[in-house]
C-alpha cells in the first residue's frame, strides 16, 4: 500500500511543482499563451517544450528496459486509431480550456493558491467525466 | 529568482526561465511515473481513477496520491516564491470551463499531460492529433471571446 502511494506521490508532488512554477496555474497566462491574435505570452511554449524534452529522453531509456524500477511490467497506451471520439473531445477540451485558462492538472494544484476556485472547476470537471460515464453506459 | 522573472525580448511579461524550469519539472515526474511505475502520468485518466470513474489496473491509492502531490508541490513552490495568488475566473465561467473540460478529456482520452506531454514525446499519432486540435480550439475559443469582448478574467 504504502509502496503503491509513495511513487505517484512524489510524482504528482514534483507535478505540482513544475505546474505552479511554470505559470500553468495562473489563468491569465494561460489565455496568454492561447491568445495566439493578440498579447501573445510565449512562456508555455518553454514549459511544453522542457517537459517534452526531458520526456523524450525517458522513453529512450524506456526502450532499454525489460520492466519498470518498482512494478511488474509497463501499462502503457498502445493505440495509434484516430476517432473521431478522440478528435471531438480534444476539441471541446481546447475549448473548456480557453474559456477558464485551465486544464485538469492546474486545476488540482490551483488548491494551494485559490482553494474555492479550485473546488468549483474540479467539481464540474468530475461532473464531466460522470456524464461521459452515464452516456457511455447508456450507449 | 531573478533570473526566473527574466523577460523574452519582444514579449513583455513572459516568464522563458522559469517555464522552461517548470517544463523540466513536469518532465520529470513523468519520467519518474514511466521508468518507476510503467506508467503515463496523465492527469485527466489518473483523477478519473482517483474518483473511481475510470477502470484501469493502476491501484486507486496510487493515482489518489499522485493527485494529492499536484497541490502539494504547488503549495510548495508558492511557499518559496511568495507573491499574490493569481486571478480565476468567476463561478459559473468556471464550472462551466469545468463541464467541458471533464467531459472533452474522457472523450479524447487525455488532457495537456498525457498527449501534449507524454504523447508527443513518443511521437503517438493520437497525442499529436489531439494536441494540434485542442491547442487550435484554444486559440480559437480566446480569440472568439476577445473579439465578442467577452471577459473572464480581472
Amino acid at each position: 500500500m504504502i509502496r503503491d502511494m509513495l511513487l505517484p506521490l512524489v510524482s504528482g508532488t514534483i507535478f505540482g511543482a513544475g505546474l505552479m512554477l511554470g505559470g500553468m496555474t495562473d489563468p491569465a497566462r494561460v489565455r496568454g499563451f492561447l491568445d495566439l491574435f493578440g498579447a501573445w505570452d510565449p512562456t508555455l511554449a518553454f514549459v511544453m517544450g522542457g517537459a517534452v524534452l526531458v520526456m523524450a529522453l525517458a522513453w529512450l531509456v524506456q526502450s532499454r528496459m525489460q520492466r519498470p524500477l518498482f512494478a511488474q511490467g509497463f501499462s502503457l497506451p498502445d493505440r495509434s486509431d484516430l476517432t473521431p471520439r478522440l478528435i471531438g473531445g480534444s476539441a471541446l477540451f481546447g475549448i473548456g480550456w480557453g474559456i477558464a485558462g485551465l486544464c485538469p492538472g492546474p486545476g488540482f494544484a490551483a488548491f494551494a493558491i485559490a482553494p474555492a476556485s479550485a473546488a468549483i472547476f474540479v467539481a464540474a470537471m468530475l461532473a464531466g467525466m460522470v456524464l461521459v460515464r452515464l452516456m457511455e453506459g447508456q450507449g | 529568482m531573478s533570473l526566473l522573472a527574466a523577460e523574452l525580448p519582444g514579449f513583455p511579461g513572459s516568464t522563458p526561465l522559469a517555464g522552461l524550469a517548470g517544463g523540466v519539472l513536469i518532465g520529470l515526474a513523468a519520467a519518474l511515473m514511466l521508468l518507476g511505475a510503467g506508467r503515463i502520468a496523465g492527469v485527466s485518466g489518473i483523477a478519473a481513477r482517483a474518483f473511481g470513474l475510470a477502470e484501469s489496473s493502476f491501484p486507486r491509492a496510487g493515482a489518489a496520491a499522485f493527485v494529492i502531490g499536484l497541490p502539494l508541490g504547488a503549495l510548495i513552490v508558492a511557499g518559496l516564491a511568495g507573491g499574490t495568488a493569481p486571478a480565476f475566473a468567476a463561478p459559473v465561467p468556471l464550472a462551466i470551463a469545468g463541464l467541458i473540460v471533464g467531459v472533452g478529456t474522457r472523450l479524447g482520452s487525455g488532457c495537456t499531460s498525457g498527449h501534449g506531454v507524454c504523447g508527443m514525446s513518443r511521437l503517438s499519432q493520437r497525442s499529436l492529433v489531439a494536441t494540434a486540435t485542442f491547442m487550435l480550439t484554444g486559440f480559437g475559443t480566446v480569440a472568439a471571446m476577445n473579439a465578442l469582448g467577452i471577459k473572464v478574467l480581472p
